[in-house]
């Protein structure tokens, strides 16, 4: 286990190294980084000076080395827009997507987890299409628009809960079910399906036979290694949730690191749009580690290798 | 009359009535996918036919008509049936000629997506080593990374870019394809014929292509069915946020941006496209799902682009 631990964390290291090297090569690869700062007025001088300054004129893979280890101390620059320093307009945010994601995920796992057994156990019934008609609208549909038609909804038509910002608890109630229903979708019919292979199998059928309620069943026998095939994709849902909540800030204008970023692609702010991104990475591969650990407590058949 | 094994048991466990002939059919339509097949069918036609079917120029507005509501509203005229934009351009037009760009981009990844992919997971099922293991670590890389930030540092890095977009799109797509053809490989190059193809001579590459191939090809279409949806949803997403493709060009993903700060007084700007994604999506996403029950029923829905 301790091993399985170890291998997993060099893994994501490994991970987050190979996502600085492809943001440094590209970034790189768009051209001098002089041009960020200086314009057609500067001397030839003055340019090679900044070269200078900027480490230019050494090799790449030092520039690399420089930019790395600032980087892993949080130093990522200072914005251009506000001339703070990235990484603490970057930390300011965190707190606000980290809150929303939170319910947001509540409210998926809450959601999913009921139907998707309901729906699996009661196969064919009114439930059930219920539960898959909740799940194809919700990976069929655009996050950006369900968000605008809530708000077309229930805040312009209506008048009942905020457009936009953060505040009260009315604040939560459209971000979340923007961000939280796509999640949804894909859990539960990852629940769902692998339900039905599990029910379908003969450990289940030699409890049942052996008298084993119904209930006792669902939850210690069948549950526990439906849950499984979730976390083999919790990759994909939890890449899915970054993208859902960077779409879901910019629709709310909530005040979160998704819409900084969007916001810093806008602005053309370099260091603000590389510190959230690489704030985005860490906490994905973060949670991804923290999943395979689940993972192999969940299911003792994982060979720790 | 039907045989007694179709017959179906209604959906709350009722008998059902004795089959009419439209039950009769409806029960025909559900074995096949018709409607999703109908509504592609149409979007294709929209796409080929959009400069002949759009009563307008999609580009070109007259601003006197600006946010012109649909015909069904108090103020609509048959001129525009859905409404006009900020811009006083025809949404119905721009409807219309969304489809063109979200099926090209859509046809161009997956042809990419695919044929790069498969071709990485034969050659790495089948050498195996050293290979393999560069090959499964830079699809570990492609999935470990969420597309959105990719797309978002491209473009602050290198500007709007629809070409890089579209390369990275298929570069991040391969992972899928080639975790899934390498396993097959691996299963496949156990099997006699292929030790019989090589004793009768074959080369290394007519074996990949002859004989491998042909064996894992209808995984490799069913991953295709089962990504356009969330391929064409990401594309649109890009869009809204500004990063996907530029703004002249009617996508509806930013035809749903434009229309965002007008949804008090225009929502119609904002709804129509998104109907538009919804549906298309939708369609294309039960059709995945057909084709994987009908060809292979063990694949799970794997999608690297989902939401």
């Amino acid at each position: 286990m301790a091993r399985f631990i170890i291998r997993r964390l060099i893994y994501t290291f490994a991970m987050i190294a190979a996502m600085s090297v492809f943001i440094f090569g590209l970034s790189r690869a768009a051209g001098d980084p002089r041009f960020l700062f200086l314009n057609e007025y500067t001397t030839q001088d003055e340019w090679e000076q900044w070269g200078r300054r900027m480490g230019l004129d050494r090799p790449l893979i030092v520039q690399y080395g420089v930019w790395a280890s600032k980087a892993i101390r949080g130093d990522f620059g200072v914005g251009l827009r506000d001339h703070k320093d990235a990484m603490e307009v970057v930390w300011a945010r965190v707190g606000a997507t980290l809150q929303l994601s939170l319910v947001a995920i509540v409210l998926a796992v809450g959601i999913a987890v009921p139907l998707g057994i309901l729906s699996s156990v009661k196969r064919g019934t009114g439930l059930d299409y219920m539960g898959r008609i909740f799940a194809l609208l919700g990976q069929s549909m655009p996050g950006f628009w369900l968000g605008i038609m809530l708000i077309v909804i229930f805040s312009v038509y209506f008048g009942w809960l905020p457009t936009s910002g953060r505040g009260g608890l009315s604040h939560f109630v459209l971000p979340a079910i923007t961000l939280g229903w796509g999640s949804a979708a894909g859990l539960l019919r990852l629940i769902r399906s692998s339900m039905l292979e599990v029910l379908d199998s003969e450990y289940i059928k030699f409890a049942r036979s052996k008298g084993v309620n119904q209930g006792k069943v669902i939850w210690k026998h069948a549950f526990k290694n439906a849950l499984i095939a979730p976390l083999t994709y919790s990759g994909l849902i939890i890449a899915g949730f970054i993208t859902g909540s960077v779409i879901t800030e910019t629709v709310f204008a909530w005040p979160g690191l998704g819409r900084l970023a969007v916001d810093a692609v806008n602005n053309n702010d370099f260091p603000v749009m590389i510190a959230s991104v690489a704030l985005f990475t860490i906490m994905y591969v973060g949670a991804a580690f923290a999943v395979d650990v689940l993972y192999a407590i969940v299911d003792p058949r994982i060979r720790y290798d | 009359m039907a045989d007694v094994a179709a017959q179906p048991v209604g959906a709350f466990g009722q008998p059902s009535r004795r089959p009419t002939r439209w039950r009769r059919l409806w029960r025909e339509s559900r074995r096949w996918p018709v409607i999703p097949a109908a509504i592609v069918v149409m979007l294709v036609v929209a796409a080929v036919f959009a400069p002949l079917l759009s009563p307008h120029d999609p580009r070109k507005g007259e601003l006197r008509d600006r946010h012109e509501p649909p015909v069904w509203l108090a103020e609509g005229t048959s001129n525009h049936i859905l409404g006009t934009d900020s811009l006083g351009r025809d949404m119905l037009s721009r409807v219309i000629f969304g489809s063109q760009i979200s099926l090209l981009v859509a046809a161009i990844v997956l042809s990419g997506g695919a044929i790069g992919g498969t071709l990485l997971g034969l050659v790495s099922g089948w050498f195996g080593g050293q290979v393999d293991e560069v090959a499964m670590r830079f699809v570990d890389f492609t999935y470990a990374v969420p597309f959105i930030l990719v797309a978002l540092v491209v473009v602050i890095v290198l500007g709007q870019s629809l070409e890089v977009i579209i390369i990275l799109l298929i570069i991040f797509s391969w992972g899928g394809f080639a975790r899934q053809v390498r396993g097959e490989t691996l299963k496949l190059k156990t099997l006699a014929y292929v030790d019989l193809a090589r004793i009768a001579g074959a080369s290394t590459g007519r074996i990949l292509l002859r004989h491998l191939l042909p064996g894992v090809f209808n995984t490799v279409l069913v991953l295709v069915s089962l990504q356009v949806g969330s391929l064409i949803l990401t594309v649109s997403v890009l869009s809204f946020l500004g990063v996907g493709i530029p703004p002249p060009t009617p996508e509806w993903g930013g035809m749903v941006a434009e229309g965002r700060s007008y949804v008090d007084t225009a929502w119609w700007v904002s709804v129509f496209p998104g109907i538009a994604i919804l549906f298309t999506v939708l369609a294309f996403n039960f059709l995945g799902d057909w084709m994987r029950d009908y060809f292979d029923p063990r694949l799970r829905q794997v999608s690297l682009f989902s939401q």
